[in-house]
């Protein structure tokens, strides 16, 4: 057992240190959840993909450095304390692709992977439904058979940035007749500026526009954009559903980041040991050591030839919880500047601290509830029998 | 990097669990709180057999070297069974006098250790030791001064009737000095290492225990594991257990190489641990309802263990101010 980074990834992770060092903008970016933010979030992803910086881990054909996931992971914590901006590509990069590189076509990967790497095509993801979301089985949005594609009805919301993005890729009912809600059921790219999509933004919580909910109205998909079989849409996105939940989406390096940023601004304000804010700090530490040590090992268990399953979900409400406490308790260290959010122009440097917190209140809601999480957990890792939810 | 237990090390962890799953090591443990030591110094010889207590003495003295990673994960197991005695201050006791620079007192009592002939106590900081009435040897450390106590006092009742807290009594100074202090450091980081690594298997274990009960205890005519609020306290659970693990793991390999980072990676470990495995407890408890309430089970010499094992060889308060210092 041994955490020894071998020398060839410690280049790598020094040569990601210097490319940040030098290309990571000196003022933050305005928020990616703003129009004016979202353009300035799209040219840095064409910066990070013209030195092949945007999608470290995929194959060089398609823009990436073929790294290995500990590469990814290394590069995520130096991404994350060089203070790098978030990443307006990672719908389709996290979500789309894994489920590319797996169920696409030769083609599709070719035409669709390198816009996405340069920030070109932002794609959004278009699952939930107003009455479908933890329960996404029962989403009713229909795509019915139509010469040479598919013709798409219905309404998808909650759907994250997709008042700005390009393209949205979704679930739709494809076989209304299918024995069992999960069967019948297709996996289709749409662009969401195709005749019969109408966008209408929502407010967040935070008030930034930038969620969306979208009409359907016959919008014609040709069949090049159908990713895997008809009606095999669920086992489809289940099969990368995992890359949402775990490491991926939110990856330690994020958090060891955050965690740092917390103690250094414990420690600027004069903080005491044994005080309970004291003990809330030293936990964030704990906890963001933990997760980046959580994902080390499971480094090691893919390379000693494991699968990640279920366990993604342990990491989902690991680090969604995390993120929240991290946060909270940034605001009770800010005390009355904690209430001021970003863009107050009283705020203090930290004032991204509360737009940090305002986003980390979504994340036991997104990428599958951390109730559902906890029944996956309990009947998938510890075998519980099944019940009502 | 391969951040997991190599296959050798898995395999005495599993020898391990198998010889203490046939060693009824309740029953020991309770003739221990009883005061009987005879089956748990046979325990203790069993344990010596497989090499255990020799991964905490050097290979001069009989052992097979100070080996951090080995230990945490012989801990574990120590844990997951609930094996009574001074296991952790024996090991602990052991690596202060090999850097302590008194080479009497490491011969004497390395080699005894290593061959699992000593029961060792180690008292640094706190008014008790514990099993004093036990060990062969009861080491106090206070200040900069180390002495061996001649007796002891009466045993105190304690919250886990296994640990048998008592104070160490009279003994003439061995040793004074830096040294001292800087095995003492020493040895405290080696103890919070092997009582987070106990912690973590009492957890696992409490953990299992409990999930085979809610899938067989029926109420209201179905099995209470399929409630939803029964599954997420033991997911919760689990997800204490599943990311303490890595710390403790880690903690060990920054000891094995005397990483600057050691004390605070043994700090965040134990109070990870310490936490998951007092939150085990409790669900296990909670989830036992009144039967977890009872002495009888064999249940509650783990549910009593986590709370003190929690708090021994330095409290999580302690602790966390450990890793806000840096």
């Amino acid at each position: 057992m041994d955490l020894d980074i071998a020398p060839a990834d410690e280049a790598f992770r020094a040569e990601a240190r210097d490319w940040l060092a030098a290309h990571v903008p000196a003022v933050p970016l305005p928020s990616l959840e703003t129009a004016e933010g979202f353009a300035a979030h799209r040219e840095w992803e064409r910066q990070l993909a013209a030195d092949r910086w945007s999608v470290v881990s995929w194959p060089r054909e398609h823009g990436g450095r073929d790294a290995s996931l500990l590469r990814w992971l290394l590069f995520e914590e130096e991404y994350y304390a060089a203070g790098a901006p978030g990443r307006v590509g990672q719908n389709g990069i996290h979500l789309l692709a894994p489920t590319l590189f797996e169920h696409g076509t030769d083609e599709q990967r070719a035409r669709v992977l390198g816009p996405m790497a340069r920030g070109e095509a932002v794609w959004a993801q278009a699952w939930s439904e107003p009455e479908s979301g933890s329960d996404l089985a029962s989403l009713r949005s229909t795509a019915v058979r139509t010469d040479g594609g598919w013709l798409l009805n219905g309404q998808k919301t909650w759907s994250s940035r997709a008042a700005f993005a390009d393209r949205a890729f979704g679930l739709f009912r494809s076989d209304p007749d299918a024995a069992r809600p999960h069967q019948g059921l297709s996996y289709l790219m749409f662009p969401l500026d195709a005749p019969g999509v109408t966008v209408r933004p929502l407010g967040r919580l935070d008030g930034k526009p930038a969620f969306a909910e979208l009409f359907l109205d016959d919008v014609f998909v040709p069949d090049a954009d159908l990713i895997g079989a008809p009606g095999q849409g669920w086992r489809v996105a289940m099969s990368t559903a995992g890359n949402e939940r775990g490491l991926t989406l939110r990856s330690p390096g994020r958090f060891t980041a955050a965690a740092g940023r917390l103690a250094a601004l414990w420690h600027e304000m004069g903080g005491t040991a044994g005080t309970a804010l004291g003990e809330r700090v030293a936990d964030a530490l704990i906890g963001a050591r933990a997760y980046q040590l959580f994902g080390y090992a499971q480094v090691s268990r893919l390379g000693a030839g494991g699968a990640v399953g279920a366990e993604s979900s342990l990491t989902k409400v690991f680090w969604s919880e995390l993120d929240l406490a991290l946060h909270e308790t940034a605001l009770d260290l800010l005390g009355p500047y904690g209430a001021l959010a970003d863009g107050a122009d009283e705020a203090p440097a930290h004032g991204s601290w509360a737009d940090g917190y305002t986003f980390s209140l979504a994340g036991p809601i997104y990428a599958g509830t951390n109730e559902i999480q906890r029944d996956l957990i309990a009947e998938r890792l510890l075998g519980l029998p099944k019940g009502r939810r | 990097m391969r951040f997991l237990p190599t296959a050798e090390q898995r395999e005495f962890a599993r020898t391990l669990d198998g010889m203490l799953g046939a060693s009824g090591t309740p029953a020991v443990a309770r003739a221990w709180a009883a005061g009987e030591q005879k089956p748990g110094r046979e325990l203790w010889a069993r344990l010596a057999a497989t090499g255990l207590f020799a991964l905490a003495v050097p290979e001069r003295y009989g052992g097979s070297g100070l080996l951090p990673v080995e230990l945490a994960l012989s801990f574990v197991e120590l844990g997951r069974h609930a094996v009574p005695g001074p296991p952790a201050e024996t090991v602990a006791a052991a690596a202060f006098l090999e850097r302590l620079g008194e080479a009497g007192a490491a011969e004497v009592w390395l080699p005894r250790i290593a061959a699992g002939e000593a029961v060792v106590s180690l008292c640094a900081g706190g008014p008790y030791a514990l099993d004093a009435d036990a060990a062969d040897a009861v080491f106090v450390i206070e200040g900069g001064t180390v002495r061996r106590a001649e007796a002891h006092g009466r045993v105190q009742p304690s919250l886990d009737p296994t640990r048998r807290l008592a104070r160490p009594l009279g003994g003439g100074v061995l040793a004074e000095g830096p040294a001292v202090t800087s095995a003492a450091a020493h040895a405290v980081e080696i103890a919070r290492l092997v009582t987070a690594a106990q912690c973590l298997g009492l957890g696992r274990a409490l953990l299992a225990a409990t999930v085979s009960h809610v899938r067989q205890r029926t109420q209201f005519q179905v099995a209470i594991g399929s409630f939803q609020a029964v599954k997420h306290r033991l997911a919760d659970t689990l997800i204490g257990l599943e990311f303490a693990q890595p710390l403790v793991y880690a903690a060990a390999l920054a000891v094995a190489e005397g990483a600057p980072s050691a004390g605070r990676e043994v700090a965040a470990a134990k109070v990870a641990a310490g936490e998951a495995g007092c939150a085990a407890a409790r669900t296990a408890l909670q989830l036992h309802g009144a039967l977890g309430y009872t002495d009888e089970p064999d249940l509650s010499l783990w549910i009593r263990k986590a709370r003190p094992l929690r708090d021994a060889w330095g409290t999580p308060a302690d602790c966390r101010a450990r890793v806000l210092a840096g």
